[in-house]
């Protein structure tokens, strides 16, 4: 009988915490049926999906958040009128891009985002606001990787399910060796302890992380593909994508868009010209 | 359903079942090492074993296979294998993958078989001494094959959760059965459930034959006292 | 071989202590020939300059990613093991029904839960809330995480429920029914209260296994907790493996002093429960069989 009280607490805490998580999970029903631009003006809000892992382009740091599509993303909410202090920054992991917007879990994701007609048939893109190529990044004293071609026999490190490795694969896999970690960041320091030779995903992201590494790694330079990266919003808001297309152009006329691309990958990085926009 | 026939359920399977296997074996004999040395004469020994277990039983499995990958191999380049062909990484993620288990789960199987040591009565050892055996053969000859006969049903739920662990090789990318349930429940999100199911199914199979196995086991080797 | 281990070897005498001597020497020349490999390679590939150890001591450091990351970690473990009690408790009691009905279904969903891996859990519960459920993105992985561990230490603890009542003396709900107590009440005010206090120290010792589980989420859910900064300090400073030895500390602290207030409940309780039923022989101390299991 002694502990009775005790047991009793104990199931109160079980209840109440079980209450407690149940509601916390509930996200808030917004207004899907007004365009984000009314929206974000009215609410002087703006929730945003970015990458947290990403040097140069989204990373969590000690003091904030840093990186191109930080940036291009504080650019979009002051056009929007939203002030840079109201922008929440959440984690897009690239599995689950579609799924935060489809659920309103954020109102714009700008994480690495290309631009394919899969990912259409989900949610809406605005911009590009940059186009990269897959790329290889290598240690800053390798010349045997030049390009694709010369993987064979290498090490080529990805992440788990990411396509960029898919399509490697499929056009060079008989003769280069895959490892597949969770995340870049294991691949790096193989790349940097020479366990892994090479790295391959979209050449921007490769800069970020060799702008990370100043002098230990570089990026091949030969990109082998086209990724246009755009703005991922809710499918169908045609009003939001108009006024991001504009606030795109307006960045890359005004200067902000080669400035920022400077600051995050260092001033001898070869800012390349600005895209034209194709989602209208 | 048809979908399922587009992935290698079985060769993710037998990747996992490999795993165990090895692993199982590993931490048996090292488990039995750390577990005689904790009970040995040699202060040094004792202290090193105690101090092991107490660390790698209270760290992450996760974080031991994360650092065996990106510790031993990367930084310290210890690869395991002399394969040279393009199958070397995939043979050394496995490799590092069993060493890891074997580390962690060793600690495990040295707690079971010292506390079979423990189970054995006292007159045994004696004995033992009394008629001039020095500690190695008395643990070897005398207490350890009693012990081992009376930890059979603790050292199947080492092995059943052994065989649950090695999902953990995943976060190094060994091509086992949790990285296939994580691409499946990517590509055929529809069907997640099922694919659930089929995993959940696999590993009962997997695991409920070796529970029934040595709790037979278990009852039919156990001292009669 | 209660107690000493001493038991298996005689007192040294001085041959015996010279050899022990020697053997000590030998183990420690191995232990230190594999602790000289480790600092070459590590030293060889600059593991040891200032720049990867310096940001531990700098409190950003910790305030930013590592403690945050341990709570999230702490918060996953004790909703985790709040949860799952009460569904032990609720399954390890159905197991002992006499309902075959009620009986049957515990028994199979217990051991069903407890046959698969925490992992394909926490993978299964990720996928069901992100496709079934609202729930926010930025805590699914935590409640996926949360589902996981409850689905599994709930089976768990059911069976250390069920063993713990078992183990009482059934004079216990014999003299309960003598009193004319019905099954209900005897369970709820005789025996689960007993069951209890025997079953503590293990229940506190499954909360090591819960803390250790939770980083089964960084790997491949993306769940911030203590392990997951193993990704995103590297990042800022390039230092992959002095960060995996600090989160290890960490992790091997925490858990040192779960285990520590595991052994403080145990010493108080084998003290107080001489008034209370003591449990039959072989379940005397905290070894309720299944509590031994080692998991993850």
């Amino acid at each position: 009988m002694r502990l009775s009280p005790v047991l009793r607490a104990g199931a109160l805490v079980a209840t109440l915490a079980l209450a407690v998580t149940a509601c916390g999970g509930k996200s808030q029903q917004v207004n899907s049926s007004s365009s984000l631009v009314d929206r974000a003006k009215a609410d002087n809000k703006l929730t945003v999906g970015i990458k947290f892992d990403q040097p140069g382009l989204g990373l969590k740091t000690a003091n904030g958040y840093t990186g191109f599509d930080v940036d291009v993303a504080k650019y979009i909410a002051k056009k929007l009128g939203v002030d840079e202090n109201n922008i929440t920054f959440k984690q897009a992991p690239s599995a689950q891009r579609e799924d935060l917007i489809a659920q309103g879990d954020v109102d714009l994701v700008i994480a690495t985002y290309t631009i394919n007609d899969k990912r259409k048939q989900k949610v809406s893109f605005a911009g590009p606001y940059f186009v990269a190529g897959q790329d290889l990044l290598v240690k800053a004293d390798n010349t045997s990787i030049t390009g694709p071609d010369s993987l064979n026999g290498k090490k080529l490190c990805s992440v788990t399910g990411s396509t960029s490795a898919q399509t490697l694969q499929t056009k060079y896999a008989n003769q280069v060796s895959l490892q597949n970690y969770g995340g870049y960041s294991e691949c790096i320091t193989g790349l940097l302890n020479g366990a892994i030779d090479a790295i391959s995903t979209d050449d921007i992201i490769l800069q970020g992380y060799a702008a990370a590494n100043q002098g230990k790694l570089k990026v091949v330079g030969k990109p082998f593909t086209t990724e246009p990266y755009g703005i991922g919003f809710k499918k169908g808001d045609t009003k939001t994508q108009q006024a991001l297309d504009e606030y795109i152009q307006a960045m890359e006329q005004d200067g902000s868009w080669k400035a920022a691309l400077q600051k995050n990958f260092g001033s001898d990085y070869k800012v390349p010209s600005e895209p034209p926009i194709t989602e209208k | 359903m048809d979908f399922l026939s587009n992935y290698d359920l079985l060769g993710a399977f037998w990747t996992t079942v490999q795993l165990t296997f090895w692993s199982a074996i590993g931490a048996l004999v090292w488990g039995i090492v750390l577990a005689g040395m904790r009970v040995s004469p040699v202060w040094l020994m004792r202290a090193f074993a105690t101090a092991y277990v107490n660390i790698v039983r209270n760290t992450p499995l996760t974080l031991i296979v994360v650092a065996s990958s990106l510790g031993l191999y990367q930084a310290l380049g210890v690869s395991l294998t002399t394969d040279k062909t393009t199958a070397a990484l995939a043979i050394t993620n496995f490799r590092l993958a069993v060493l890891a288990f074997v580390l962690y789960t060793g600690t495990f199987v040295a707690e079971a078989v010292r506390s079979g040591i423990n189970t054995v009565p006292v007159g045994q050892a004696e004995a033992a001494r009394a008629l001039g055996l020095g500690f190695f053969q008395t643990l070897t000859l005398i207490v350890l094959p009693q012990a081992l006969r009376s930890v059979v049903a603790p050292l199947a739920s080492v092995l059943i959760a052994l065989t649950k662990n090695t999902t953990v090789a995943s976060a190094i990318g060994v091509a086992e059965a949790a990285v296939l349930m994580k691409t499946m429940l990517e590509n055929e999100g529809q069907a997640g459930t099922l694919v659930f199911a089929v995993f959940a199914i696999g590993f009962v199979i997997l695991t409920l034959p070796v529970g029934l196995l040595l709790g037979w086991l278990s009852k039919k080797v156990a001292v009669k006292r | 071989m209660s107690g000493a281990p001493s038991v298996l070897y005689d007192a040294p005498g001085p041959k015996a202590k010279v050899r022990n001597l020697v053997y000590s020497v030998v183990f420690l020349a191995l232990l230190a020939a594999v602790a000289w490999f480790v600092f070459v390679a590590l030293d060889d590939k600059g593991q040891f300059t200032s720049a990867m150890w310096s940001p531990f001591v700098q409190g950003d450091t910790w305030t930013v990613y590592l403690l945050p990351g341990l709570g999230t970690t702490l918060l996953a473990a004790v909703l985790a093991i709040v949860i799952a009690l009460p569904v032990g408790a609720v399954f390890g009691i159905a197991r002992l029904s006499d309902h075959v009905w009620i009986r049957v279904p515990a028994g199979v969903l217990v051991e069903l839960f407890r046959a698969i891996p925490v992992l394909m859990l926490m993978l299964f519960a990720n996928f069901f809330y992100d496709w079934y459920t609202d729930i926010d993105s930025d805590v699914r992985p935590l409640f996926a995480v949360v589902t996981g561990l409850v689905l599994y230490n709930g089976s768990v603890l059911a069976e250390v429920f069920r063993a713990g009542i078992e183990s009482l003396p059934k004079g216990q709900s014999e003299a309960a029914y003598a009193l004319g107590l019905r099954k209900t009440q005897t369970m709820l005010t005789i025996l689960l209260p007993q069951a209890v206090t025997v079953m503590l120290p293990a229940i506190v010792s499954q909360l090591v296994v819960v803390v250790k589980d939770t980083a089964l989420g960084s790997t491949i859910l993306s769940f911030s907790d203590l392990l997951s900064n193993y990704r995103i300090l590297p990042a800022n400073y390039g230092n992959t493996i002095p960060t995996l030895v600090v989160i290890g500390l960490i992790y091997v602290v925490v858990n040192w002093v779960v285990t520590r207030l595991a052994a403080m409940l145990e010493r108080r309780l084998s003290r107080r429960g001489r008034s209370t039923a003591r449990p039959t022989a072989a379940a005397s101390t905290t070894a309720v069989p299944v509590a031994d299991m080692p998991t993850v």
